[in-house]
């Protein structure tokens, strides 16, 4: 509940920072410097993505957080003991849980970047393109933190497990961007080991690729976490799907024979 | 009361934690419809043999059934009750809703439903709470809002770990009352507890548990055999103290107090009609049966430390 409301308290903030940036900019713009079409269009997409990245961003930490206590908070508090000795398996207590933490998550996911596409479309008149395709992969991006948190909640405490999370979010970033530079340098081995890194925890690579759809040519040639030098390969989204899956066995199988 | 099929049956039931033995060798029979009181020391793998009865932790070895189904089997769950040791919940839920959630899980839906937590609600005095939120509870409010939860599904057996822990001596009268009535409709009870005064007054049968396995079990429902008498009586003469030998034993006598034990009731009225006949003046005949308490501290043993 305190989670669901700093989060949205968060996603709220941000808009209206967001809000007033492309506001003022936008109005700003033509009159303080003059400066190509082209050049105005590629800062103002910059912009939005730098929007739809913090929004991405808040939505992962909010999968991470939301469900990282569920479990393991219950196994000790002794909650989850009135509910586990009631006629239902330990399975559907996970896939219930789990189920309902996706819902919420995807709930807050369209409410922070399709404000930030709001925002931008009110004011400038821009909608980023492929919006349809980018917001499924960024839940499942979001699908693979909140699953993992809670495999986690099943067998460890509840700030290890956070630590873990994070940690798998961390790496994955750290993975993009070696991924990123590898190719912008040239090197194939930076290549190899930042996909390497994908397939060990692909939230950073489903990022890329949604965003790489968001984008127009002309931003996709700018190196950063924005853009996406380095477009991950389409298998992507069923390792991804697959990682879900995967996690999610290890969650039931943790949980069914987990001393309560 | 009537022991027929076992509704519990464990045999050498054992469960490790890493290098920890928690229960050694449990091998238990519980007929149905008996109040069963599990007594034991603190760290006696009490809770950790009531969670393996329920399924919510698995055995390291042996076996058992729980109302005919092997332990931990899903569907016996429904004609099951439990309250756990320290019960908690989720503390935004208001006690109606605590009990609709639970009721839902065992499948019960509408106006059954309603009507079964109107009748708890009243039971364990909590109507007029019912629509406060679990964090404005007491401890003795959440204990008892946990005891509504646990007989919810009207179950046949149902296991409380220290029930009465948190309440007040107006709280476990209540509790001690719903026992009975459980009695009363045939329920049986598993009751895990270290009160044992209350223990004593429900239960009809026990059994002592140390380091995981029970070293004694006791009848409560009959007549305990070992009665201690108390005697004040005038002339107190060495013929008297001689005479009274052949109704007990263990005769001391300190002052004017006589201190025996027989071995039955119907040996009182013998002895009181025997002083009379002799023409002594009886002022003061007590029966004392043994505590509970004192047959702890005797099977326990001195190795026992205060938990």
């Amino acid at each position: 509940m305190r989670i669901t409301l700093a989060s949205l308290i968060c996603a709220l903030l941000l808009l209206a920072v967001f809000g007033t940036a492309v506001y003022f900019m936008h109005l700003l713009g033509p009159g303080a410097v003059a400066r190509p079409a082209f050049i105005r269009h590629a800062q103002l997409e910059a912009l939005t993505l730098a929007g739809l990245y913090v929004a991405n961003f808040l939505t992962l930490a909010f999968a991470v957080l939301l469900p990282v206590d569920s479990i393991s908070g219950e196994i000790e508090s002794g909650v989850i003991q009135t509910i586990a000795s009631k006629p239902v398996s330990r399975s559907t207590i996970v896939l219930g849980k789990w189920l309902a933490f996706l819902v919420m998550v995807a709930g807050y996911l369209l409410l922070v970047t399709l404000g930030v596409v709001l925002l931008v479309r009110l004011f400038t008149g821009f909608v980023p393109p492929h919006l349809a395709t980018a917001l499924p992969l960024l839940l499942l991006g979001a699908a693979t933190l909140l699953t993992l948190s809670i495999a986690g909640g099943t067998r460890l405490k509840t700030i290890t497990n956070a630590i873990v999370v994070f940690g798998f979010y961390a790496i994955a970033f750290i993975g993009g961007w070696i991924e990123t530079i590898g190719a912008v340098v040239g090197s194939d081995a930076s290549r190899y080991i930042g996909t390497a890194i994908s397939l060990v925890s692909p939230v950073d690579a489903l990022w890329r690729l949604a965003s790489h759809g968001m984008q127009s040519p002309l931003v996709q040639q700018l190196p950063g976490p924005f853009s996406a030098a380095a477009v991950p390969s389409e298998a992507m989204v069923v390792w991804s799907v697959g990682f879900v899956l995967a996690t999610l066995l290890i969650a039931l199988r943790g949980f069914r024979t987990r001393a309560l | 009361m009537r022991v027929s099929e076992a509704v519990v049956q464990t045999r050498s039931l054992r469960r490790q934690f890493g290098a920890t033995l928690a229960v050694a060798d449990l091998s238990l029979s519980i007929g149905r419809g008996e109040i069963f009181g599990f007594l034991g020391p603190n760290g006696a793998g009490k809770t950790t043999s009531l969670k393996l009865l329920l399924g919510l932790i698995e055995p390291s070895g042996g076996s058992g059934e729980v109302l005919g189904a092997p332990l931990g089997e899903r569907r016996a769950r429904t004609r099951i009750g439990f309250l756990p040791e320290h019960f908690r919940f989720h503390t935004c839920l208001t006690g109606r809703e605590l009990l609709r959630f639970h009721g839902k899980l065992h499948g019960m839906r509408g106006a059954a439903l309603e009507r079964r937590i109107d009748e708890l609600l009243v039971r364990v005095d909590l109507a007029d709470a019912e629509d406060r939120p679990l964090r404005e509870y007491s401890k003795g409010m959440t204990q008892r809002a946990g005891l509504a939860q646990a007989l919810i599904n009207e179950p046949e057996l149902v296991f409380l770990d220290e029930p009465t822990s948190g309440l007040d001596p107006l709280g476990r009268l209540l509790v001690r009352d719903i026992i009975r009535e459980l009695r009363d409709r045939g329920t049986t009870v598993f009751l895990n507890s270290h009160l044992l005064g209350e223990v004593e007054a429900t239960c009809d049968r026990v059994v002592f548990v140390r380091e995981g396995r029970i070293i004694r079990e006791l009848s409560l429902a009959q007549p305990v055999a070992d009665i201690a008498v108390e005697l004040r009586v005038a002339p107190l003469d060495p013929a008297t103290i001689a005479g009274l030998a052949r109704f007990g034993s263990g005769i001391t006598r300190a002052h004017e107090l006589l201190r025996m034990r027989v071995s039955d009731e119907s040996s009182i009225p013998k002895l009181a009609a025997w002083l009379v006949g002799r023409g002594l003046s009886i002022y003061e005949l007590r029966v004392r049966r043994r505590s509970l308490e004192e047959w702890f501290v005797e099977i326990m043993g001195d190795g026992q430390r205060p938990g």
